[in-house]
């Protein structure tokens, strides 16, 4: 049996052709079925996320399993596949070695990110439910959740924080431990700010003030935040029970200075303040830093440790491979002995009993 | 005592406790390596490993010390070496205890090479471990001051390891070199509370056991280990008022309790710990 993949994907097509192919997850069960059910083909597994569309199916022969999968997308899609270079047909080994490759991140936008994994493990059951799968996928899909498992747990491919975002998530929770005793204040409406924001309430922050110099725009952001909106010249009423301060102003000036800062922190001594400054030019003077239980990061420091996480993710990259091709070889091998047996090559007694032998 | 009847019951008695030091100072050693490694590879992986090494030596030393006092008849605290032990012993008990919280952070990482300190010197300096001839009549006072003073110092060291501990976040944090080993370092605040708690306990500790010591009586005759415990309840009184008045911060509570217990471990070498008249 070949295990074949036909698919195109982030690094093969642009999103207006992606978008074509792309398959509901409401039509994913029928899709799959048909495809499964395609002469020359027995099992098969549709992989659609925004970034990819992959066809992964088991067949008797390379070729002829590729030419049923391609006359599928033409009479499912309605468009021919050979045209542009945008689809790509991998035979066994490679096919295995790209599943393995993607359900580790390895072939995502960002290197090393996990959502996929779970979208290929929803495909997989999709696939299951609907009865497209058989021994080979079956064994190849828990295979690949396996191999995703290990290469996440024995090297740095997910490490770190590779947002801004979750950068400062990540530091917020390196000073206060849980966030949900954490209030934010946002100074200045801006959609870097917002994101921030929104990824520290996604991590449990529950008080956030908004102040803006238009209130409008104030009072709208934290109505989406579920926050409050404060007036922007009363901003420093606001601030004494303040955790975590975003500034994205576009002030010319700092709008925060280490002499505003100092008597306050003095009276807060053992609560630290973490300071993101994601405005350019800076909202927050940098001489804050060297105040106690101050910590202060501006757009600059944020993105650095965003890129030094990559990089640490991009030096693992050569690891992950050997790890992958180790695995592919091993299930090649497993594919080499199941079709042996289903050939009664290799002691035909001992082999599995013929379960959907030959399609 | 039946040991002081049977030389053979007493010999392997010995070699049991021997056993058991050695196999709780290598747990230490294992914990610490284990340390040096997760600092020394790029990335700390927490883990429970070390939670369970720590746990493994702590129970060996449980198992020394209630063998040693059996012998003794008396809470094991008649020379240095005894001392040394019951001190790791303390502080890896509050460790298990304060720890639970960061089961799986450094705090394990770093008891584990303290421990591995205290207890290696015990063990390796020699001579230390003398029985007394005469083991001196019990007093229950006596007693109770030794083993809460103990407790105390304990709690002091654990401190320290949390203020080593904040000030190295702090410093990653501040500088925004974040090393990897920042992975597996606790919140700062948390370690701020840590530090802050631990000297509130060994406080309170030190105080029972200094009242104990004025109970038991005939403190004149012992001024300079009085003079000396005094010092030390008062540095460490200074350190909770100040922080119980918001006046200092987490970084000047962290610097404090590291340097007063490397002070009080380093004095508490040259005094004579327990009041031994057969000595």
């Amino acid at each position: 049996m070949e295990i074949l993949c036909l698919g195109l994907s982030h690094r093969t097509a642009p999103v207006e052709l992606r978008e074509r192919f792309a398959v509901s997850e409401g039509a994913l069960p029928g899709a799959v079925q048909r495809l499964a059910s395609t002469a020359g083909l027995g099992e098969a597994v549709i992989v659609s996320t925004c970034n990819r569309v992959e066809l992964y199916v088991a067949a008797e022969e390379s070729a002829r399993g590729i030419r049923a999968a391609e006359a599928f997308v033409a009479a499912e899609f309605g468009v021919e596949t050979a045209p542009d270079g945008a689809f790509f047909r991998l035979p066994t080994r490679e096919a295995l070695r790209h599943l393995f490759r993607v359900v580790s991140g390895l072939d995502s936008m960002v290197l090393g990110e996990t959502e996929i994994l779970g979208q290929v493990k929803k495909a997989y059951s999709s696939a299951q439910t609907a009865q497209a799968t058989g021994r080979h996928l079956n064994k190849l899909f828990q295979r690949a959740f396996n191999v995703a498992k290990e290469v996440r747990t024995k090297t740095n491919i997910t490490r770190g924080s590779v947002s801004v975002g979750s950068v400062a998530v990540e530091l917020a929770e390196k000073i206060f431990g849980r966030l949900s005793e954490c209030r934010v204040m946002i100074l200045g409406a801006g959609e870097m700010s917002e994101l921030t924001a929104g990824a520290l309430k996604a991590r449990g922050v529950r008080t956030i003030f908004v102040a803006n110099r238009s209130y409008e725009r104030a009072a709208a952001l934290a109505e989406s935040m579920g926050g409050r909106a404060v007036h922007f010249d009363r901003w420093q009423e606001e601030f004494d029970g303040v955790d975590i301060l975003i500034g994205s102003t576009a002030a010319p000036h700092p709008v925060l200075t280490a002499a505003q800062l100092r008597p306050i922190m003095r009276s807060r001594m053992d609560r630290p303040l973490f300071c993101i400054d994601l405005a350019v030019p800076r909202d927050i003077e940098p001489g804050v830093n060297a105040l106690e239980g101050v910590y202060l990061y501006d757009i600059d420091s944020l993105q650095a440790i965003a890129e030094h996480s990559m990089s640490i993710r991009r030096q693992d990259l050569q690891v992950c491979e050997q790890m992958i091709e180790k695995h592919v070889d091993e299930f090649q091998r497993w594919l080499g002995e199941s079709r042996a047996w289903a050939s009664g090559g290799l002691g035909a007694g001992k082999g599995p009993v013929a379960e959907g032998m030959g399609s | 005592m039946a040991g002081g009847i049977c030389p053979v019951g007493v010999a392997v008695k010995r070699i049991m406790e021997r056993l058991a030091l050695a196999g709780s100072t290598l747990c230490f050693l294992a914990g610490s390596a284990f340390a040096v490694y997760s600092m020394g590879a790029r990335t700390f992986r927490p883990s429970r490993a070390s939670f369970w090494v720590v746990l493994a030596g702590f129970l060996l030393q449980t198992f020394f010390l209630s063998v040693r006092g059996e012998a003794l008849g008396r809470c094991p605290l008649t020379n240095r070496f005894e001392v040394l032990v019951f001190l790791a012993w303390a502080m890896v008990l509050f460790y298990l205890l304060i720890g639970t919280a960061y089961r799986l952070s450094l705090l394990g990482l770093f008891t584990a090479p303290m421990a591995l300190g205290i207890q290696g010197l015990a063990l390796l300096v020699p001579g230390l471990d003398r029985l007394p001839q005469r083991v001196p009549a019990p007093n229950p006072w006596m007693e109770m001051h030794a083993a809460l003073s103990v407790l105390a110092y304990g709690a002091f060291a654990l401190a320290g390891v949390a203020g080593g501990m904040y000030l190295a976040q702090e410093r990653q944090l501040k500088t925004h070199h974040l090393r990897s080993f920042f992975f597996g370092l606790p919140p700062i605040q948390d370690l701020a509370v840590a530090n802050r708690r631990l000297v509130a306990v060994g406080f309170g500790l030190l105080t029972l056991g200094l009242l104990a010591g004025f109970a038991m009586g005939g403190w004149t005759a012992h001024w300079v280990k009085v003079a000396w415990s005094a010092l030390v309840w008062l540095l460490y009184g200074g350190i909770l008022v100040a922080v119980g008045g918001h006046r200092w911060g987490g970084r000047r509570v962290a610097w404090l309790s590291l340097w007063a217990i490397v002070a009080v471990l380093g004095t508490l070498w040259s005094l004579r710990f327990i009041s031994n008249p057969a000595a």
